[in-house]
């Protein structure tokens, strides 16, 4: 009997202990970030794109990773939604019935889910040279689109699949055609949901690093057009941290800080958002 | 008052965050009788099977307030371990839960559990559980499988079985044939008729028949509130509260 | 009239996204295995897993040390990351007030959207160096670009994936199997010892296989801290070159050396197979598991 407590006790200990880690892990990571990052970070390097002799420390400033980081996420994410959001519907609505086909679409998206985002790079490089395309923006939105697909439709997936049976036949019986349900109704009922998965499914594109390496190429200026090469701040803190400079090595550490605060903030919203949403959701 | 009581309740409240869901209860289980809880769903009965065991301890805002006394002992106010409290009284829930094991090893978990390790002794018990709930000549050339390919008949007596197997002195039943078809509700009906001679038996059901069929004793709760509590043959016969009245015609279920 | 002409078109194109979205990894499947086919049939499927020697402008190439480095990695990253992972949601699921889990739920969100650089920074700011430390204490030279700098780094990186789908498992267990195995007369931990922890198993299964397919493709992270070295690792405190790195650091001149660009689509179709199979595996793992239970 004495062993028995002291076994469970042991455990105990021994399982706060770990979530302690984890919670730990993550102060530490934030922590580390923002140490060595604040003391590098200036409004020079928000506003300017680099300058001559930037990479040997001089001026400029990480601007263009940051606008290239915005147009590639905020493309992407946008492709992502044409092609996600409907089939999400339509797994929702249409094959409501059909739960077997469903979870088949569903096996296959975790699958695609599971794919590193480094093949992806490696695939979508593969069909820029067969389609004769250059290393652009474009080419890096159509492979990150495809990347954050899958985690979008799973993500709005999970927010449809608690739409009640009852609000659909409601729509129906109301002389609703199926589309109209899914667009009128369902994105009504579910939309601080679907927010919140397209800002999750935003968070991963402007975060990822493997699938833009081949595709986007790297500038040092602001681009103008799908057709050009683009900088993003996972890439910028990449090659900058490889520089044996310590003043260019500093601002990798502040470009780090950028792209945490923004992750931070996309995390926090999102978080806010569903909040929200549950709040408003009729509980059955 | 039917026999000696052997669990003694007395301004019994309990409360779930702001939610009263039981009111001052007092309520007296006489030993080696069938002691049927009856009521509406939502009347708080399971609540009070459970608050009998502790197993309310599992949840986090569940305030108890008042005592139960088992054996000249307020198991809410005590510094007794728990774990040999709850061992005290075997439970049977509205739906079989097997233990993710064996048939042999579902019989036998209480019985390691408390220490007993000798394969021999091991294999007597679990037979002789076994035949107590009407099992064994189901199961005794299959008794590595899976308890979860029993049917939910042969599971709930399984239940069963592996509850009388740690030697309790009560058995607490929580709707144990709502989920059964006729022919095991009435086999376990018949098991308990044939168990109180050893145990002291307390059955949640809102089946009116059911408690009419198998009660010595009854209790009946509305809303939180004990209305009426007798020996079975008076409360049937002659029930003094509207409340009760109405519920024997069917007034409200 | 417009009605109808409406609902069919918008149901064309859901289908037709569908479709897209199906084919999607059938078609990066197919994709790299042509690509990779280039150097299939110029050496044996054993000579390239199973030799050691990288040498692409001699046309030699062996991608044992890949492999086993991406191996040596995934392993040690979920031998750390698993039983924390268990702990944690054992903990969260069965002991602690819910509160905690609250607290625990952004937190798990939070470290499950830092971007794989992030972690890379950390990694080099923070493991490589503790590791660099400590490894002469190993009798190494000391680094801190190692395996096991990489696996640490991964092992975090991981540990939101894991945990979010074991809290899951854990919370679909009905209450009453715990309610039964305490009026039998056992304690909590035991409940959670002998019942839950096999009820879960299946669960916990395919959230390990899950987690390895999510650690042996990560890529930029794991590349910053364990050195990118062309050897076969002989320790947990040597450098090592996963296959991820690979891809990612040559993509530059694999255009210019022949057959070096199939070699590298051949490295991201073993990582897409991996990610397969273990997918796979999981999935089967839970329906046949959960026959036994």
């Amino acid at each position: 009997m004495k062993f028995k407590k002291t076994e469970e006790t042991f455990f105990r200990w021994l399982m706060i202990l770990s979530t302690s880690v984890i919670v730990a892990g993550l102060l530490l990571i934030i922590s580390s970030i923002i140490y060595k990052g604040l003391p590098a970070l200036s409004w020079e390097m928000l506003s300017q794109t680099p300058k001559g002799g930037f990479y040997f420390g001089k001026e400029g400033g990480i601007l263009n990773a940051i606008i290239g980081s915005l147009y590639l996420s905020v493309g992407a994410t946008f492709l992502a939604l044409l092609i996600g959001l409907p089939v999400a519907l339509y797994m929702n609505i249409f094959l409501k019935k059909h739960n077997r086909i469903v979870n088949i679409i569903r096996f296959f998206l975790d699958l695609s889910w599971g794919i590193p985002s480094i093949v992806y790079g490696a695939f979508g490089f593969t069909m820029m040279i067969y389609f004769g395309l250059q290393s652009s923006l474009l080419a890096g939105m159509i492979t990150v689109s495809l990347f954050i697909i899958p985690i979008m439709i799973r993500a709005m997936d999970e927010v449809l699949k608690t739409v009640p049976i009852g609000l659909m036949e409601a729509s129906f019986s109301l002389g609703s055609t199926k589309s109209e349900t899914a667009f009128k109704v369902f994105l009504k009922q579910c939309f601080t949901g679907l927010v919140t998965a397209i800002l999750l499914s935003f968070g991963r594109a402007i975060g990822d690093a493997a699938s833009v390496l081949f595709t986007t190429g790297y500038t040092d200026n602001i681009p103008q057009s799908l057709g050009e090469p683009t900088a993003t701040l996972p890439l910028a803190i990449f090659f900058q941290l490889s520089s044996p400079i310590p003043e260019v090595k500093a601002r990798a550490y502040a470009s780090a800080l950028v792209l945490t605060v923004i992750i931070l903030i996309i995390s926090i919203s999102a978080r806010l958002l569903s909040k929200r949403y549950n709040k408003h959701k009729i509980k059955f | 008052m039917n026999g000696t009581p052997k669990i003694i309740i007395r301004n019994l409240n309990v409360s779930i965050g702001k939610q009263q869901i039981l009111r001052n209860i007092n309520v007296q289980v006489p030993e080696n009788k069938i002691t049927v809880l009856l009521g509406p769903s939502g009347c708080g009965k399971t609540t009070l099977l459970k608050t009998l065991n502790r197993l309310t301890d599992l949840y986090e805002d569940v305030n108890l307030k008042g005592s139960i006394i088992i054996d000249n002992e307020d198991i809410l106010n005590t510094n007794s371990d728990i774990t040999m409290l709850r061992k005290k009284m075997g439970l049977l829930s509205q739906r079989p839960y097997p233990l993710p094991m064996s048939i042999f090893d579902n019989v036998a978990y209480g019985l390691r559990i408390s220490g007993i390790r000798k394969k021999k002794i091991l294999q007597e018990k679990v037979r002789h559980y076994l035949e107590q709930a009407s099992l064994w000549d189901e199961v005794f050339d299959r008794l590595k499988d899976p308890a979860s390919k029993l049917s939910i008949g042969q599971q709930q007596r399984l239940c069963l079985a592996r509850g009388l197997a740690v030697d309790p002195e009560i058995i607490l039943a929580d709707e144990p044939t709502s989920a059964l078809d006729p022919i095991s509700s009435q086999a376990i009906e018949e098991k308990f008729m044939e168990l109180k001679q050893n145990y002291t038996i307390v059955v949640v059901t809102h089946i009116l028949r059911q408690a009419r069929r198998i009660a010595d004793h009854v209790v009946f709760m509305y809303l939180g509130d004990v209305i009426e509590q007798g020996p079975a043959a008076e409360i049937f016969s002659n029930p003094k509260m509207d409340r009760t009245k109405q519920y024997f015609k069917g007034a409200f279920n | 009239m417009f009605r109808r002409l409406k609902d069919k078109l918008t149901k064309g194109w859901m289908i037709f996204c569908l479709v897209v979205v199906i084919l999607l990894p059938l078609f990066i499947g197919v994709g790299l295995m042509v690509k990779s086919s280039l150097l299939l049939e110029k050496h044996s499927v054993w000579n390239l897993l199973f030799t050691s020697s990288w040498q692409p402008l001699e046309g030699k190439f062996g991608f044992l040390p890949f492999i086993l480095s991406s191996l040596w990695i995934t392993i040690i990253a979920i031998l750390i990351s698993g039983p924390v992972c268990l702990l944690s949601a054992i903990y969260l699921t069965q002991y602690a007030k819910s509160f905690v889990l609250k607290i625990m739920h952004p937190v798990i969100d939070i470290l499950a959207g830092i971007p794989s650089v992030i972690f890379g920074v950390w990694g080099l700011l923070v493991v490589v160096p503790v590791i660099a430390r400590i490894s002469p204490f190993f009798g190494s030279a000391g680094s801190g670009y190692t395996i096991i700098s990489g696996a640490l780094v991964l092992s975090i990186m991981i540990i939101p994936f894991i945990l979010n789908i074991l809290i899951e498992v854990f919370r679909a267990i009905p209450e009453e199997l715990t309610e039964s195995s305490l009026s039998l007369g056992a304690t909590r931990w035991e409940t959670v010892k002998y019942v839950l922890v096999r009820k879960a198993f299946p669960g916990i299964i395919s959230a390990l296989g899950l987690g390895i397919s999510r650690a042996f493709g990560e890529t930029i992270a794991v590349l910053m801290v364990v050195g990118n070295v062309i050897t076969i690792p002989h320790g947990i405190f040597d450098p090592g070159y996963p296959l991820p790195a690979l891809i990612a650091n040559n993509y530059g001149e694999m255009l210019s050396i022949p057959m070096y660009d199939s070699a590298l689509m051949l490295s991201a179709f073993i990582l897409f197979i991996v990610v397969l199979v273990f997918n796979l595996f999981s999935r089967f793992a839970i329906a046949r598991l959960e026959r036994f239970y």
